[in-house]
């Protein structure tokens, strides 16, 4: 066998031959930021906790959307699909006595979970355009049977008979949201503990090598259906989550939760801070709904133009959204003080 | 006398007018040096795309180690023990050498699958990718991106992928295609320092490689085997000589 | 028997809008593979200019309609040069965003321009009547039948007999090949597209009665175009026609005998469809 003069088998390799694969998991100071971010805003801004709980919503929502289209590069066009299932799951137990909200939470998330098992193992054979008609045509079956299903569901008016019990019996939903903010930070925090770890593993290794060349990582053996629709049921608990959350902190489950409108307002957070990071998920959501808030309420039309430009801005320049560009600065300012070292 | 531990069994394969595969049977033995030479067109890489499942056949069967494998997806293929390397490299440009290996022995010891401790902590996989990449010359370049290594470099990465995975029968599709003459020799120094009891089924062009290399060559033309013998007996072959060279000599091997 | 006969005739009358409007989505994706989500803007664009030149400039109904489809198609072009021409090496996901982001810019021009009401659409005189065939049917809807018919058989001409046919059908094929032989294809797909969205504009026009035209059109008619599309293979112009076929049939028979069920089961046997046949009915495995 060939061998490197320097190396013998048995040998440890050189550190620094796999620093990179060893230290990728380490937690950094850059890790706790959005954390101390969210919790500061708890305190900082005491009147605008429903607008960060709309945040935190969005972040773990887009979290679960970036599992699958930012990692595993599955594009769908209907991810609010298993959020509404998990919002409409959350309702309805709440209206018929089973007001506990963290047992609300869990089947909600089993539920969507069981949504996503099933649905991937059957859409997932499908790429592309088909793909993409597959998840659409799920989420509109979805929304057409959450209308029609008036008694169940309250139809287009929304589900709004919830009975939510207080938080582990001891908190109660107050009038400022202070509960509820708490509870979805707490949540998120599990949330992204769940993606982090799905990340860092082998598991997740393999899903990008998926995304970047599903040929090549069949080549090496890899049961790439299986595993897209394992990391499909997974995504799709965590967006189940994110909706019983949502329902339950507001006691009510809106139809549009169902809408194409919301799973694309969804990818287009994602794409704002750019798909594939982890961070993109805290990134994208605050400045999407802040924006919304703001420029909606001056004028609908001008918000909605805006938006549009700047999606069409953002995929035709700034490949990888805001992180991405980041990253870009990060380097070519690099770059320049390595020229100009003597 | 060793049983085939690779056979086709009359593999057929057309698309429309276009026969890429007549009647192939093929056997390949454990431990074989073998080469699959011919024109270009005459349909060398569509039989490895046979073989490895990426195409299903019309006609005929694949067997490995005896067992018929005609309809079994590729990626079981590949965990059953029948590796192959890509023409044009396939590799993940953005991740370093160590952790394109990686990712096959991951695959190999089901690694793969794991959900919950980070990829940094599996040793024991980091180590064995560090020590192929190393016995195959590139452990100083390990940690960098294969896209930045030389193309014949990427085209040893492209090796040690496949050797990671601990094959029984290897596919290599023109492994020293485009690698330019002052690195063709680490690619047959590598060939030459296989496990001796792993099949090797050797395309390529380069009739240097071929013929140092190979103990058994078989011949394709326009999708049939036109002959197999030993690299004596094709290179005194007179149809051989015509199919490649048309009137002249056989060049100096 | 006559219920089905009316059931049949407005049935095949919104396929055939949804055929003229779907069958340009379904060639661009099939020559460009360019998942162009905003493709019902210009069917929007086609409404509201037809009806600027009808009550605006007083020109004739017909006149106008063709007019509009053939002022979208041009816009269309320097639209595909500067916009979407570079994103074709782009990611599926990026595509999707951008014409996502094509449709909220489209609606936040039509409504700053005409306001978020639909557009308020008048048969012209001379198709006010009505015309019995079994089952008594405005003429207007008869009218749009013929025109689907009219269409779908002069696009097959142009396709199966001219050379531009010729070379089109070789770049779907493929186009490596087509390049290599000379086929000049960016050329062949800028035409494809002006054609493509100038047809969407005409079914735009001339569907306004079935298919309101207000702001959000692009959203309201993607499914059912993207539907047309996936269902009956992209790439081809009878797939399209064959699907929009059934889907035209099987809306309006759904809403007069299974109004509970109404548009789950379209997008249920949808999706059973393209398990059954990926590619859709008539596209290329």
């Amino acid at each position: 066998m060939l061998a490197d003069r320097t190396y013998s088998r048995g040998d440890a390799p050189p550190p620094q031959a796999i620093a990179d694969i060893v230290n990728r998991s380490r937690l950094r100071v850059a890790d706790f930021v959005p954390w101390v971010v969210a919790l500061a805003s708890f305190f900082l801004f005491p009147r605008s906790l429903s607008l960060g709980t709309e945040v935190l919503v969005a972040v773990l929502f887009v979290l679960s959307i970036d599992l699958v289209v930012g990692y595993a590069g599955i594009v769908t066009l209907g991810h609010g699909a298993f959020f509404g299932l998990g919002a409409y799951c959350a309702g309805v137990l709440a209206v018929n006595g089973f007001g506990d909200p963290i047992l609300g939470l869990m089947l909600a998330a089993v539920l969507a979970g069981v949504a996503g098992l099933v649905s991937g193992a059957i859409i997932l054979r499908a790429q592309g355009l088909t793909l993409m008609m597959f998840t659409l045509g799920t989420l509109l079956m979805l929304e057409e049977a959450a209308n029609r299903a008036g008694r169940l569901t309250g139809g287009s008016d929304g589900l709004s008979d919830m009975v939510v019990k207080p938080l582990l019996g001891i908190w109660d939903w107050d009038f400022f949201g202070r509960t509820g903010y708490c509870y979805c930070l707490v949540v998120l925090l599990f949330g992204f503990i769940v993606v982090r770890t799905i990340v860092m593993s082998p598991f997740g290794r393999s899903l990008r090598g998926i995304r970047e060349n599903a040929a090549r990582m069949e080549a090496i053996g890899a049961p790439v259906r299986r595993r897209l629709i394992v990391v499909y049921a997974i995504s799709a608990a965590l967006a189940g989550t994110a909706g019983a959350v949502n329902a339950e902190v507001h006691q009510f489950v809106a139809l549009n939760v169902l809408s194409f409108e919301f799973s694309a307002s969804g990818l287009i957070m994602l794409i704002l801070a750019g798909p594939g990071r982890l961070y993109g998920a805290f990134i994208g959501p605050p400045i999407y709904i802040i924006a919304s808030h703001q420029l909606a309420v001056l004028d609908p039309t001008y918000w909605v133009f805006w938006l549009g430009v700047v999606l069409i801005a953002v995929v035709m320049f700034g490949r990888g959204g805001i992180l991405g560009i980041a990253d870009n600065l990060i380097a070519w300012s690099r770059a320049g003080r390595k020229k100009r070292a003597p | 006398m060793n049983a085939a531990v690779l056979e086709t069994v009359g593999l057929g394969k057309a698309f429309g007018a276009l026969r890429v595969a007549d009647d192939i049977s093929f056997r390949l033995q454990s431990g074989a040096r073998h080469a699959l030479i011919g024109p270009n067109g005459a349909g060398k890489t569509s039989f490895v795309n046979l073989v490895t499942g990426r195409l299903l056949p019309e006609s005929g069967s694949v067997r490995l180690k005896g067992n018929d494998i005609t309809r079994m997806a590729p990626d079981r293929r590949v965990r059953e023990g029948l590796c192959r390397t890509f023409q044009i490299s396939s590799l993940f440009s953005g991740l370093s050498v160590a952790e394109n290996v990686f990712l096959s022995i991951a695959e190999r010891e089901r690694v793969a699958w794991q959900m919950v401790r980070p990829a940094g902590r599996y040793r024991a996989v980091i180590e064995e990718a560090y020590a192929i990449v190393a016995g195959l010359g590139l452990g100083k370049v390990a940690a960098q991106a294969v896209g930045v290594l030389s193309y014949g470099q990427q085209r040893l990465v492209e090796i040690a992928v496949a050797l990671a995975l601990k094959p029984t029968v290897l596919l290599l599709d023109e492994p020293a295609a485009g690698v330019p003459s002052t690195e063709s020799a680490m690619i047959l120094d590598v060939l030459e320092a296989m496990p001796q009891d792993l099949a090797i089924l050797l395309i390529e062009h380069d009739m240097d490689i071929v013929f140092r290399f190979a103990r058994r060559i078989t011949v394709l033309e326009r999708g049939r085997i036109m002959v197999e013998g030993t690299p004596d007996e094709i290179a005194a072959n007179e149809d051989v000589r015509r199919v490649y060279f048309g009137e002249g000599d056989l060049a100096d091997v | 028997m006559s219920i089905a006969i009316g059931i049949l005739l407005n049935g095949l009358a919104s396929a055939m809008i949804l055929y003229i409007i779907a069958v340009g989505l379904s060639v661009t994706m099939g020559i460009m593979r360019f998942i162009n989500l905003a493709h019902c803007v210009f069917a929007m664009a086609g409404g509201y200019l037809a009806a600027y030149l009808i009550q605006g400039a007083g020109i004739p109904f017909a006149f106008a309609i063709v007019l509009a489809a053939i002022l979208v198609a041009l816009l269309s072009i320097p639209i595909e040069r500067l916009l979407y021409a570079p994103l074709y090496a782009a990611s599926e996901l990026e595509q999707a965003l951008f014409s996502i982001g094509v449709m909220f810019v489209a609606v936040a021009i039509a409504r700053y321009f005409f306001g978020p009401a639909p557009l308020s659409f008048t048969v012209p005189e001379a198709l006010r009547g009505q015309i019995d065939l079994g089952s008594v049917m405005p003429a207007y809807r008869i009218l749009l039948i013929v025109v689907g018919f009219v269409v779908f058989a002069a696009l097959w001409t142009l396709v199966e007999t001219t050379s531009i046919g010729r070379k089109l059908r070789a770049t779907v094929e493929n186009r490596r090949v087509a390049e290599v032989v000379g086929i000049r294809c960016d050329r062949l797909m800028l035409l494809t597209f002006a054609l493509g969205t100038g047809l969407a504009a005409l079914g735009g026009a001339l569907g306004a009665e079935i298919m309101p035209i207000r702001p959000n059109y692009a959203f309201d008619q993607l499914n059912y175009v993207l539907i047309v599309v996936a269902v009956g293979g992209m790439g081809t112009l009878t797939g399209p026609f064959l699907a929009a076929l059934l889907l035209g049939i099987a809306d309006t028979a759904c809403k007069y005998f299974l109004p509970e069920v109404g548009a789950f089961f379209i997008f249920g046997a949808m999706v059973a469809i393209l398990l059954w046949r990926p590619q859709g009915l008539l596209g290329r495995a």
